[in-house]
């Protein structure tokens, strides 16, 4: 049915028709609309035999979720940023017990600064704790992905983070195709549990492994994610034919055929990315992108096999490693390992700054020039950069980076265009 | 002649009255059908304390739910001595996730018993003094403040074990741990810090709090068996020696644990809606010395010249406890 939704309420309802048993969660922006869709479709009954709890922090939301998964329940939470943080020891906990949550990440900066507007700092602070990522692009695609996310998750018996742009997506109004629960409960058969807590069959779940056998649990660990790497795409297949619509998947291409210059992005960006791909080729440009819905497992072949061809590629990233530079940029690296082509590393949309059609056009026009540095900081601010690290130079006591910054610019920090 | 009173208790033991008792009514361990749930086999010391509690709270604990029982476990000495690769001493469904969720996990699997119908099967959660008073303090609470069915067991041995005998928070004033070393001025746990984690559970007002020590094992099981029966969420605190930490010998777990007991150190104490209900009073009250002296954690108190002002301030702990929880049956102490 097609309805004209908020992103989050989109998931609530994909959420919803998955047919969770355990639902936990503890606020954060911009997570919030999505469980309190659910909670509310748990309260007034809409949601049948499934509870929802909530917690005192996203550590017990997660450790819940933990007790819940391994007792046989179908379970699912959702955090954001620091949320996201506050849990990473669970997060790690979760994938090691081979336990199928979905969790939902609305993303969102990580502080300090506090800052509560969308880049994907969170879920990569989280790549290797052996989640399977998948990042949507559109609200349609958050819809989808969390079904297929069940079904995966399950099929692994490994936990799967559905990453979806915080406010960009979460927050916006758009219209979505929701699927019948009888289309989604063909889709998706009731959760049949690898390993289970029952007084009838005991087992001990989480015991203490030292050096003789940890390495086979880490290589089975890295071995299920090897096999996501064919079960997305079958998955996927399996969806559009059921559904009508293609969503998920590892990689997608536009416009890459004969391209010279290929950008490759993660989420929401990709849609303003293609339009100004667009705008570029019907002004004759050889240009092309690629966006990575899987991020873990990391489609290294399928990345290999669209650019090998290419000249060069941008890899345009909503998060930074500080002191490196990109992180998206490494995998895509390896993926050409042997190919030689011109790699760029653009770090843009940091703590919700805005990325125009105009300033990507200039960036792409730059790339295919070759006129850009190795790592380049989209539309940054030098003057305010050269104020600050002068100040810095001449007095000791010069306080925070921060609050110095917002002075100098007048602003307040909502502004963020 | 006019009626009196007589009450009996037996001397040097305390295994009062199995073989006196109803069959039904003898303890859980004294049944040839127990399940022990925590099997043999297991690393841990000689003498520990937190084995034969846990050995107790568990069986009991199965005997009450028809064997429908599912354990949740925090990161420990009980964890890692039951649970070395490719083995296992638990005979029963067992979960270790992490040290400070082991509550948030259990209230997981209360729920996921509701919602796949299986309400019958009970959830016990259990880990350390550390585990429980600090650094899974926030899940406990949560737990409690949500009244979720589990019965939370804290095997309280007064110090981070397993890491090597580090201070907690219920770690007791002037005992030497490897982080209040008996050293300077101010040797050992320095005096007024710490915190009482079962009466910090009765203020949630659940249902049952209990504390319990491997002195008493009968009451143990009993408080384990009482708290099984009640829904909702529940606490019990066991007083666990450990001879490794605290430097008593393995054969003196049991006189230990009794004499924290006896001295009034460890008050023995049930609470229902977080109001005390019961209290286990002292049959020959001991002064802390004759617990304190069973242990090299507390040495430095002794030595040529005993350090009188902080031993005294201990006894002032003791009695007070006496006095709040009403621990010596005042008609018997004066009669
Ligand atoms: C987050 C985290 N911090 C620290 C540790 C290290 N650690 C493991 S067990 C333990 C001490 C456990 O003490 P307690 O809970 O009192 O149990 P005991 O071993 O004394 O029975 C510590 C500090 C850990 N495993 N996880
Ligand atoms: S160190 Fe103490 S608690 Fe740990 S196994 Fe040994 S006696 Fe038991
Ligand atoms: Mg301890």
């Amino acid at each position: 049915m097609l309805k004209q939704v908020e992103g989050s309420h989109a998931v609530a309802e994909a959420i919803a028709l998955s047919r969770p048993q355990i639902i936990c969660a503890y606020p954060i922006t911009p997570q919030t609309h999505i469980v309190e869709g659910v909670g509310e479709m748990v309260k007034d009954g809409t949601l049948k035999n499934c509870e929802f709890i909530n917690v005192e922090s996203e550590f017990a939301a997660l450790s819940v979720a933990i007790g819940a998964s391994a007792a046989g329940a179908r379970t699912y939470t959702a955090t954001s940023s620091q949320g996201l943080l506050f849990m990473a020891e669970a997060v790690y906990n979760a994938a090691g017990l081979g336990l199928p949550i979905v969790m939902t990440i609305g993303n969102r900066a990580i502080g300090a600064p506090i800052n509560i507007w969308n880049d994907h700092s969170d879920s990569m602070s989280m790549r290797d704790a052996g989640w399977i990522q998948l990042f949507a692009e559109t609200n349609q695609e958050a819809l989808d992905l969390h079904i297929q996310a069940f079904r995966l998750a399950e099929e692994l018996s490994c936990p799967v983070m559905v990453c979806m742009d915080g406010f960009i997506l979460t927050h916006a109004y758009d219209r979505v195709d929701v699927p019948s629960q009888e289309e989604v409960d063909a889709f998706l058969p009731p959760f049949e549990p690898r390993q289970i807590l029952d007084p009838s069959a005991p087992v001990t779940i989480g015991a203490m492994v030292g050096p003789e056998a940890f390495t086979e649990v880490r290589y089975l660990a890295h071995h299920k994610q090897l096999r996501a790497l064919t079960l997305i795409p079958q998955l996927s297949a399996e969806f559009e034919q059921r559904f009508g619509r293609a969503s998920g998947g590892l990689i997608r291409e536009y416009c890459t055929e004969g391209a010279e210059t290929i950008v490759v992005s993660l989420g929401s960006i990709n849609g303003t990315v293609q339009e100004v791909v667009d705008d570029m080729r019907a002004d004759g440009a050889k240009i092309g992108s690629v966006s990575i819905c899987s991020f873990r497992p990391f489609p290294l072949t399928a990345l290999r096999d669209a650019l090998q061809n290419a000249k060069r590629v941008v890899v345009l990233e909503k998060c930074l490693a500080v002191g490196l530079g990109g992180i998206v940029s490494d995998g895509v690296r390896k993926s050409l390992s042997g190919i030689q082509l011109k790699g760029y590393t653009v770090i843009a949309g940091l703590g919700g700054r805005a990325i125009t059609r105009g300033s990507l056009r200039q960036l792409f026009e730059d790339a295919a020039a070759d006129e850009l540095e190795q790592v380049t900081f989209l539309d940054l601010n030098a003057d305010v950069v050269a104020y600050e690290l002068e100040r810095e130079s001449q007095a000791r006591r010069t306080g925070p980076t921060a609050e110095a910054i917002l002075k100098r610019l007048g602003t307040v920090s909502s502004k963020i265009g | 002649m006019e009626m009196q009173t007589v009450k009996f208790y037996q001397t040097g033991t305390f295994t009062v009255g199995n073989r006196l008792l109803d069959e039904n009514e003898r303890s859980v361990q004294a049944n040839m059908e127990r399940t022990n749930s925590l099997n043999s086999g297991h690393r841990a010391c000689q003498g520990c304390g937190e084995a034969l509690g846990a050995r107790y709270a568990i069986d009991a604990a199965m005997r009450v739910t028809g064997d429908k029982l599912i354990a949740v476990n925090a990161t420990g000495c009980l964890e890692v001595f039951s649970t070395p690769y490719p083995e296992t001493s638990w005979q029963i469904p067992w979960i270790h996730s992490l040290f400070g969720n082991a509550a948030a996990v259990a209230s997981g699997v209360a729920a996921a018993m509701r919602v796949t119908g299986r309400s019958d099967v009970r959830v016990v959660a259990q880990g350390g003094d550390g585990g429980t008073t600090d650094i899974g303090f926030g899940c406990l609470s949560g737990m409690f403040e949500r009244n979720d069915d589990v019965l939370y067991i804290c095997y309280d041995n007064e110090a981070y074990m397993n890491t090597g005998v580090q201070r907690s928070s219920a770690t007791p004033p002037a005992a030497r741990t490897a982080t209040t070393m008996a050293v300077g001025k101010e040797p050992g746990n320095v005096f007024g810090t710490g915190k009482n984690v079962p009466l910090i559970a009765m203020a949630h007002h659940i249902p049952y709090v209990a504390t319990a020590s491997v002195a008493n094992l009968r009451d143990l099981e009993f408080k384990v068996t009482r708290a099984m029966n009640v829904h909702g969420a529940r606490y019990v605190h066991i007083h666990v020696p450990c001879p490794l930490g605290w430097g008593s010998a393995p054969a003196d777990t049991i006189k230990v644990a009794r004499m924290a007991v006896e001295s009034g150190l460890f008050p023995l104490f049930e609470a229902e809606h977080g109001e005390v209900t019961g209290r286990t009073r002292i049959r020959h009250k001991v002064p802390v010395t004759e617990y304190l002296k069973l242990q090299k954690r507390f040495a430095h108190l002794f030595g040529k010249t005993p350090d009188q002002e902080r031993l005294d301030q201990i006894q002032a702990i003791a009695d007070k406890n006496i006095r709040t929880f009403g621990l010596i049956d005042t008609e018997l102490a004066h009669g």
